[in-house]
């Protein structure tokens, strides 16, 4: 294959001011991680919450829970960034819909969007491990903490969710993972995230697989700093005896 | 072993003998690999209206380049004299086109490649098969008529183009303060303007054309603004194979010499086309009848607005 391999491409100015194309992978990645935290955020929130809802004694909440479950968890998450992005807007109120359009940044509906749309969608990840760290709990943990007068919420807040949160810390570590790799849907609705400006370095310098290499190396190391620290969180919050920790 | 000296001079002897009359059609690279598998693979988009697109559903590639693609298979046929000669298509993106030449997976790309100094370090470009300005498209009497009008405004373009370029550098030059926005392809980047998010949308004045026609109400828009650029379109084949961009050189150069090119262009730029028979009634431009005139695989020159 007659390829032209030129790995000096990203020092290379890229003709936009005095950008070079190092500086827009920077950028990008500023992006990434902006989207994934927020995004992380709301997820862990709300999939806690969700997880709750699924476990306790009561059918209706119980269900709720599961209905968001199914939908959000089996719908494509790039049709979901869509009817954020082009669909929810347009329901809106006339005039707050004309500020969100043309007033606002695009960027930064841009960046609602995808935030939302990843948060929420995460989250029903988020709550299906968050049930089943509850439901992995023996059954008299629950039972001694109402023989001991706690209250529901005292139950969730001081005997179950400790304990279940350090359950399921790996399960949770790969889905942290998981956003930081699916923030990637935002370069489809032009922010320009790290794969946005791999794909416009790409596009401009015609060293596609430069960029594309850049970028995974990128994903990679990112991606490995944060299972890491996982890790180290997951030994410090370990209680001894409870459950070992790091498979070993 | 005195005999091997001779031996060997009599084959090559024999070898040249028989060669000889071949010789003129002495075949390598591409040429010789679409002789021997009895097959030509092009490459096409499915979105550049009206350049190469899918119109219907049985998902072959219609549009101008797509018959200047077609006349340079016939050419082919000529030369390698196989009038059997197989066609594969291989739907290309803006992020595949390249690699799938080089790579040898497809033989020639013509959709709406911008011929530009840094895609011909990855391939070589044919003589220009069309020519077009970087300009915006608009809602009819509304007051955003050229690119200074954009002054603070959203302005949406497709990512990976020259207009994002342009609009880019443009912004950070004269420091506009515009937003642009660049959509994954030149439907969404419509949807943009359609639907509010954007004033404008640059991108090169044919396209325009070709996503105005897709509009609800074509009327309601217009392409407008001073180009910021001019951008020349070819067909991608792999470097550094001369006999094959020549039969493809000498194809186009064919159609532009017989006018056969006229017909081609009136039927996608003049007249209704398909899917939905709508008239793009886009005439030819003098730099494209420039380039017609005198053929090259020259990029555009640079002109800096």
């Amino acid at each position: 294959m007659n390829y032209n391999w030129d790995w000096g491409v990203f020092f290379k100015s890229t003709g936009v001011g005095t950008e070079t194309y190092l500086d827009w992978y920077v950028s990008g990645l500023g992006w990434t991680i902006g989207i994934s935290i927020v995004a992380w955020i709301i997820a862990l929130i709300l999939g806690s919450v969700l997880g709750v809802m699924r476990t306790v004694p009561n059918r209706i909440v119980s269900t709720i829970a599961t209905v968001y479950v199914e939908i959000f968890r089996n719908v494509p998450l790039l049709v979901q960034l869509f009817i954020w992005y082009f669909l929810v807007p347009d329901l809106l109120p006339e005039n707050l819909q004309e500020w969100y359009k043309q007033d606002l940044n695009p960027t930064t509906s841009a960046f609602l969007s995808v935030v939302v749309c990843l948060g929420l969608f995460t989250a029903a990840r988020v709550c299906e491990q968050v049930r089943t760290g509850i439901q992995a709990l023996p059954r008299g943990q629950e039972s001694a903490a109402r023989a001991m007068g706690f209250k529901l919420p005292q139950i969730y807040w001081n005997v179950l969710l400790p304990q279940a949160y350090r359950i399921i810390i790996p399960p949770l570590t790969s889905e942290f993972l998981n956003v930081f790799k699916n923030s990637s849907v935002a370069s489809l609705i032009g922010l320009m995230e790290l794969l946005a400006q791999t794909k416009q370095t790409a596009e401009f310098s015609a060293n596609l697989f430069e960029a594309f290499t850049l970028a995974t190396l990128i994903y990679f190391t990112l991606n490995m700093s944060l299972m890491l620290l996982m890790r180290l969180i997951e030994k410090k919050v370990a209680v001894p005896g409870l459950i070992s920790v790091g498979g070993k | 072993m005195r005999i091997v000296p001779h031996i060997l001079g009599v084959a090559i002897a024999a070898a040249a003998l028989i060669s000889t009359p071949v010789s003129a059609a002495e075949l390598t690279g591409t040429l010789k690999k679409i002789n021997d598998s009895g097959t030509i693979t092009l490459g096409h988009r499915d979105s550049s209206i009206p350049f190469s697109y899918i119109a219907d559903a049985s998902g072959k590639p219609v549009g101008y380049s797509h018959d200047i693609q077609l006349a340079i298979v016939e050419a082919i046929k000529k030369d390698l004299n196989k009038p059997d000669l197989k066609v594969n298509y291989n739907l290309v993106t803006s992020q595949t086109r390249i690699p799938l030449v080089q790579n040898g997976t497809v033989d020639v790309e013509c959709g709406s490649t911008t011929n530009n100094a840094e895609r011909a370090q990855q391939v070589d470009f044919s003589v220009g098969i069309f020519e077009i300005g970087t300009r915006l498209l608009t809602k009819t009497g509304s007051s955003y008529n050229d690119f200074d009008d954009l002054k603070g405004k959203n302005v949406v373009t497709t990512a990976g183009t020259t207009s994002e370029r342009i609009i880019k550098a443009m912004n950070a030059d004269k420091q506009m303060g515009m937003n642009v926005i660049s959509a994954k392809d030149h439907g969404e980047s419509f949807q943009m303007l359609e639907s509010g998010r954007a004033v404008a949308f640059m991108m090169d004045d044919a396209l325009l054309a070709g996503e105005m026609a897709k509009a609800k109400k074509p009327t309601d828009w217009h392409v407008t603004g001073t180009p910021q650029s001019y951008e020349i379109y070819g067909c991608m084949v792999r470097k550094d194979d001369p006999a094959f961009k020549k039969a493809v050189d000498d194809a186009i150069v064919g159609l532009y010499k017989s006018g056969e090119i006229n017909k081609i262009y009136a039927k996608w730029f003049t007249q209704p086309i398909p899917p939905k028979g709508l008239n793009l009634e886009f005439p030819m431009s003098p730099e494209l009848k420039k380039l017609i005139e005198n053929p090259n695989d020259k990029p555009a020159p640079e002109k800096k607005a």
